[in-house]
């Protein structure tokens, strides 16, 4: 097998794989930041719950289109997420509920109503691409939502960087000079759940976060500044959506999947080399004199 | 610089109706020097973050003279900062210059300029690039004293600055909130070291859930007001009646 037969032939020869590898690598780019700063702020898991909060929307949007649709289902998943998000941070503000517990309450709620609504009116599946996304059968318009997400993000965070990581490291900082600190969270949700959003096109609901966190993970064990952190993040994520689609191609496994299992693959190969890792602390190296 | 005076009347703050600290009132007079004193849960962090507007006041009023809060500078307890965040020396003390810079414009050479003089002044010269998760407890309080310095606010709040931290650089950061009093601001900490205190702060609040004394050091610091400030943070009832203050409490 030639190096063009194994890595370009299969994008040459389809545009279904085409539209995948553009809808993947902008998926890693567009996620791979805001993972990062998600699992700064500590919220690695409400990534996971908000994913999930997505499906009842996206459900509904199923059953307005009458079909699976990706922009109907795109938006009824961006109001359902935001508005889990939302209501979460109100009851965490306004009771005894930590942030984490709060989201798991409402999480389970809305992944159980989206589950019902599909199971009610589509068949199995539905409910599958649902689950699991359909990467290989992105269209142009599904393709131009996943893109200008992942544009809108880049553009977004770049401007706001700075409010943004403010607010990340010390919120009580941001609120005492004046700077709007909520509406930069508010912000930040937003871009979450529309990463999701793009996300849940290509992956599924259970999945879509894993082009987010894996790669994030994997840059916060190499990385010790943001903006190189956001880069490898951006670089793993696009890279794993690459060597997935190829993997997947050359051995006719699910695309989903192996695109998030070449993500594992590259964070297992980082907890073990990376600086801190493994093999570090079975060959310890000497210290340093300073 | 101009000044401006902080007035408490009959300020409370509750979790869950219990007050953390009830029927406070009184004023930091402009450009006063202050230590906030009191044995743990006495209630100093929580009048300070009421102070800062971070907390609801469950009664009475905090005039702040027409400051607004970017008038107000303020050092939160070493815990409550992620000292693992990825970012540099200079990306936190740059913050400081929120007030010229804002959420978009970028570093003038000016704000450059004093964001280098605050490192020099908190003796971190040559520590702009060094990642902040590499400093020790006493070096980062350095770098958020310097963010403090080039933030220029008029009222100063240190909740607990010199916690954990060395003497060395106890010294070196208290000649700095001395020099914030003589340039004419307010300043208020919150300590626990009753020597430093005396040493170093004129007026002190001494607080146990509720004002003891407010005034100077010597007078609030005296054995009977430490007794029972001791005495009276220990006082929590579950069960406790709905508190009337007698008439004359308030100031």
């Amino acid at each position: 097998m030639t190096v063009y037969s194994m890595l370009i032939a299969p994008f040459a020869d389809y545009g279904f794989m085409r539209r995948a590898l553009v809808a993947s690598v902008a998926l890693g780019i567009g996620s791979g930041p805001i993972g990062v700063l998600l699992m700064l702020r500590r919220m690695s898991l409400a990534g996971d719950a908000l994913s999930h909060a997505v499906l009842p929307g996206a459900a509904i949007g199923f059953l307005v289109a009458g079909g699976v649709s990706l922009p109907a289902m795109g938006l009824g998943g961006l109001v359902a997420g935001l508005g889990v998000a939302l209501l979460s941070g109100l009851v965490t503000r306004t009771t005894v509920l930590r942030e984490d517990a709060s989201f798991a309450g409402f999480y389970l709620t809305s992944l159980a109503l989206g589950v019902l609504i599909v199971s009610l009116h589509g068949s199995n599946s539905d409910l599958l691409h649902v689950l699991f996304g359909t990467i290989l059968a992105i269209d142009a318009p599904a393709l131009c939502l996943v893109g200008g997400i992942a544009s809108l993000t880049l553009l977004i965070v770049a401007a706001v960087y700075r409010p943004l990581v403010a607010e990340c490291f010390d919120p009580g900082f941001l609120r005492a000079v004046g700077g709007r600190g909520s509406f930069y969270h508010l912000l930040f949700l937003f871009l979450v759940v529309i990463n999701l959003v793009a996300g849940f096109q290509a992956l599924g609901t259970l999945m879509a976060v894993g082009l987010m966190m894996l790669p994030a993970a994997i840059a916060q064990l190499w990385a010790r500044t943001l903006p190189v952190m956001m880069l490898i993040a951006a670089s793993t994520g696009a890279i794993s959506g690459f060597a997935g689609l190829i993997i997947s191609f050359h051995y006719g496994l699910a695309s989903g999947p192996t695109i998030i299992l070449t993500a594992s693959l590259l964070y297992g190969v980082s907890l073990l080399f990376c600086p801190s890792g493994a093999v570090r602390r079975l060959f310890p190296r000497p210290h340093r004199a300073g | 610089m101009s000044i401006a005076s902080i007035r408490f009347d009959n300020v409370t703050v509750a979790y869950n109706r219990h007050p953390a600290v009830h029927h406070v009132s009184g004023s930091f007079a402009p450009g006063s020097l202050t230590a906030v004193a009191g044995p743990n849960g006495a209630g100093k962090s929580t009048l300070l973050k009421a102070l800062m507007g971070e907390l609801p006041l469950a009664e009475g009023s905090i005039d702040r003279g027409g400051l607004s809060s970017r008038d107000f500078g303020y050092l939160p307890q070493a815990a409550e900062i992620d000292r693992h965040f990825p970012l540099t020396v200079a990306d936190i003390v740059i913050l400081g210059a929120w007030r010229a810079i804002g959420a978009f414009r970028g570093m003038t050479p000016a704000e450059s300029d004093k964001a280098q003089q605050a490192l020099k002044a908190v003796g971190l010269e040559g520590f702009e690039r060094r990642h902040i998760g590499s400093l020790s407890a006493g070096e980062f309080q350095r770098v958020l004293f310097a963010r403090l310095l080039l933030q220029d606010a008029k009222v100063i709040i240190l909740d607990e600055p010199f916690t954990a931290i060395d003497a060395r650089t106890t010294r070196d950061l208290l000649q700095i909130v001395g020099r914030w009093h003589q340039d004419g601001r307010t300043v208020i900490a919150v300590l626990h070291d009753f020597d430093r205190i005396q040493a170093h702060f004129p007026q002190t609040l001494l607080l146990a859930r509720e004002t003891i004394d407010w005034g100077p050091t010597e007078t609030a610091l005296s054995p009977s007001n430490l007794l029972r400030a001791r005495a009276m943070a220990e006082n929590w009832d579950e069960n406790a009646p709905i508190c009337e203050p007698a008439e004359g409490v308030r100031v």
